[in-house]
């Protein structure tokens, strides 16, 4: 049965229906990897050109990959698995969409309807496994639904709070044929509509707070982000308007410029000195797009004891979550942004600022105690040096950046300056290892013309690796910053600071050479361990036009601070200056350790 | 069931909650299609929230809806948080904690109802009091040899408790219960 035939009379098959319906949501690039319960979708695929096929060697490379290319555009990145262990080797990626809010379509072959609960060859219950995990999935049984499930899902991942959907559709299904409803013509099922304009009474409300504020801060998150470019836009212009400090989550890096006057830096467990006391000490903090997560609050009780709090989000789970908010505003940030930025130019009196005098002395104060200092070196590379000098090469260039999850991203957060939205992608929420190489695959794909670095751990690299044929596949020359230091660091530093020194199996003695790894995948390989080389070694990594594992021999015991030890407060930072061995192995409590 | 634990939604809390725990009724309109049980179920289990009673059965045929009445234990903070999480279930169409909304009404708890089926076996002057108790109750007999009664009996769960905790003596075998059916007083819907 070939493509032309069905299509005279209206009826298609379910796996032309899929390849449709994608092509009909906008979709130019599909991450994914074959299977027996897939292979009609294959087939289609192998018979048009509209879409490109980005093949990975695991599922979680795929779902990564999709991730990095949704962050980096703005659109929503698809994967395409087989069932089983397809789809079970999806779930970190999907979960790591979910707590990070990426819109990703995940698209999963199952076995026959007729085989499903036989535990057939493959088999897997997808649906239930991915229901947590999702923020919406759906087994289609009816070649009939197929298309208005799809175009369902990228409304429901799109729309909102962005999540990750599965779409989970039996062999049979694919090759059944059935009748293909557009976009246009499809009834959006059921009760979901996300509430997108703010409470304008609420809103003025807040203006009012923000204009009688004395110690204002405005704590923004990947709400601004996922919100499109005119939220981020406006964040800034709100922050010109009022004067107001501002300080960012992990997430919502690059929504303010990191050379704004009013930045303060990245803020929470290993945020800036001034960013955490201006939290601290505030009397109004206006949360926009952010969800107070453990990371940012430190101990509950203590967070910002004194402030009036202001929380904008789109999710009504967010508000009262776990802080007790005065004024929620409940709707889409860049709508909200828009009705405070107008409201606040109505409201007049507002081009003094004086009355913010004394709280900014304050803030110049805590900035005067250079909370990210670290003591450089001139024999090793220091790891913060490393990111420093990256950035320096880097910034005036078109760059992407991702990351692994440890010690690395910190210091690429506190040290790598974001000036524009989506160009920052890390895994916040779930904190996932191997995250950073294949997203930098997904961002690279979307941006070919730009520079995409990873910056990595070597711990963190190696769980997915093998994405590096991916990219040598494809071209794509992204640049995996490889900071070396043997250890789990992140591990290594809570080891430290909870178990006695103890560094129970977070060094890696077989480590392998990462020059003849990226020879052996034909891709470019670099190391630099002395300070003096390093700049002339990045230099070399931009130039090379192929993927490049780079390398970087830093400093082995280098730890990540400052850092507020689990259980203290936003006021209870450890800096680096304080933080001798002494200060490290006391810096928790019995009552801490057992926090994450 | 696991009542002790109080659900924190942060590890971060290291300070005990301070409000008390109540017992709230939930109403739970869902779309009637596969897997949304298991959806609201699962968002009990994963976050740590309890049930205490749970009822599910389609309710209008025709729009496909089905109607889930959870009984559930928290802090007013909790079962604030228990809504909204319901509320960001995509099939779910809305969510009415019937406890508050009766407070609203001016009435302390909404209508609660369960139905039960009690086997009880024994003869004799056991048989007797079983049957004259059920009576009292208003319960029905809906079978019966010369050894066994199965009686039906509705009303509050606190009248069925009672009834079931009288009936052990009698020769109890066993019981089945629906779970709580709710509404609110008064002519509005929720």
């Amino acid at each position: 049965m070939t493509g032309k035939d069905t299509q005279n009379d209206g009826k298609m098959t379910g796996a032309e229906i899929v390849l449709r319906a994608l092509k009909d949501n906008g979709v130019e690039h599909v991450f994914g990897y074959p299977g027996g319960a897939v292979l009609p979708i294959y087939d289609e695929i192998f018979q048009q050109d509209d879409i490109q096929h980005i093949l990975v060697r695991h599922e979680q490379g795929a779902g990564h990959a999709a991730e990095g290319y949704a962050r980096s555009t703005g659109k929503p990145g698809v994967m395409l698995v087989t069932s089983g262990p397809g789809a079970t080797n999806a779930v970190t990626p999907l979960q790591d969409a979910l707590m990070d809010s990426i819109p990703l379509v995940c698209l999963s072959g199952q076995v026959p309807t007729t085989l499903i609960g036989s535990d057939a060859f493959q088999e897997c219950d997808t649906v239930g496994i991915t229901r947590p995990c999702t923020k919406h999935n759906w087994l289609v049984k009816d070649v009939n639904d197929l298309a208005a499930t799809i175009h369902e899902a990228f409304r429901i991942a799109t729309t909102g709070r962005p999540g990750p959907v599965v779409v989970d559709i039996p062999k049979d299904v694919q090759f059944a044929t059935g009748t293909y409803t557009p976009p246009a013509a499809t009834q959006p099922k059921g009760n979901y509509k996300p509430k997108m304009q703010g409470d304008l009474e609420r809103i003025r409300a807040a203006v009012e707070l923000m204009a009688g504020a004395r110690r204002p801060v405005i704590y923004s998150g990947g709400g601004v982000v996922n919100s499109g470019p005119e939220a981020s836009q406006l964040l800034r212009e709100l922050v010109e308007l009022t004067g107001f400090p501002i300080t960012s989550t992990l997430m919502g890096l690059g929504s303010y410029p990191a050379s704004g006057k009013n930045w303060l830096g990245m803020l929470g467990m290993h945020g800036t000195y001034e960013a955490n006391m201006a939290m601290h000490d505030c009397d109004v903090m206006v949360c926009i797009g952010a969800r107070f997560d453990d990371r940012i609050t430190g101990r509950l009780n203590a967070f910002s004891p004194n402030s009036k709090k202001i929380h904008i989000d789109i999710d009504p789970s967010s508000i009262n979550k776990t802080v007790r908010v005065d004024v929620p505003i409940l709707g889409d940030v860049g709508r909200v942004l828009e009705d405070m930025v107008r409201l606040w130019r109505a409201t007049a009196n507002k081009a003094d600022k004086s009355h913010l005098n004394d709280w900014w002395e304050n803030i110049t104060r805590w900035r005067a105690r250079n909370s990210l200092a670290y003591r450089p070196n001139d024999d090793v590379i220091m790891p913060q040096y490393a990111i420093q000098r990256l950035y320096e090469k880097t910034k005036h260039l078109d760059t992407y950046i991702t990351t692994e999850v440890g010690q690395h991203q910190m210091w690429a957060a506190q040290f790598y300056g974001f000036e524009k939205p989506n160009r920052w992608m890390t895994s916040g929420g779930l904190g996932t290892m191997g995250y950073g190489l294949p997203a930098a695959l997904g961002a690279q794909i979307a941006h070919p013309e730009s520079l995409v670095i990873d910056i990595a751990g070597d711990a963190s690299v190696q769980m997915t690796m093998q994405e590096m044929s991916s990219a040598v596949q494809y071209n794509a020359p992204i640049k995996i910053f490889i900071l070396n230091n043997q250890y789990m660091g992140m591990v290594r530093q809570w080891q430290q600071l909870l178990h006695g020194n103890r560094l129970s199996n977070s060094y890696t003695e077989a480590m392998p050479d990462f020059v003849l790894m990226a020879q052996a995948f034909g891709a470019h390989g670099i190391r630099c361990e002395k300070p003096g080389d390093l700049d002339d070694a990045i230099q070399e990594m931009i130039d090379v036009k192929k993927p490049v594992l780079f390398d970087c021999r830093v400093a082995n015991l280098a730890n990540c601070f400052p850092m507020i030890p689990s259980g203290k407060a936003h006021n209870e930072m450890l800096l680096p200056d304080e933080a001798t061995d002494e200060a490290v192995a006391n810096a928790i409590d019995a009552k801490g350790r057992q926090l994450v | 069931m696991n009542a002790h634990l109080q659900p924190t939604g942060s590890a971060y809390f290291i300070d005990k909650e301070t409000q008390a725990v109540e017992s709230h009724t939930l109403s739970v309109l869902v779309t009637n299609e596969p897997g949304v049980l298991a959806r609201v179920i699962g968002l009990f289990s994963g976050r740590g929230y309890n049930i205490e009673s749970l009822t599910v059965s389609e309710t209008e045929h025709e729009a496909h809806l089905s109607r889930i009445t959870i009984v559930t234990r928290g802090t007013p903070h909790v079962l604030e948080q228990i809504k909204a999480q319901l509320e960001r279930i995509v099939p779910v169409h809305r969510v009415v904690d019937l406890t508050v909304r009766a407070v609203d009404l001016g009435s302390d708890r909404p209508v609660e109802r369960e139905l039960a089926l009690i086997k009880v076996a024994g003869s004799g002057e056991a048989r007797v009091e079983a049957l004259r108790l059920a009576e009292a109750f208003r319960a029905k007999v809906i079978d019966a040899t010369v050894g066994h009664f199965i009686f039906e009996i509705t009303g509050k769960p606190s009248k069925i408790d009672q009834f079931i905790a009288i009936m052990k003596p009698m020769g109890l075998i066993e019981v089945c219960r629906t779970g709580i059916a709710a509404l609110n007083r008064g002519p509005q819907g929720m």
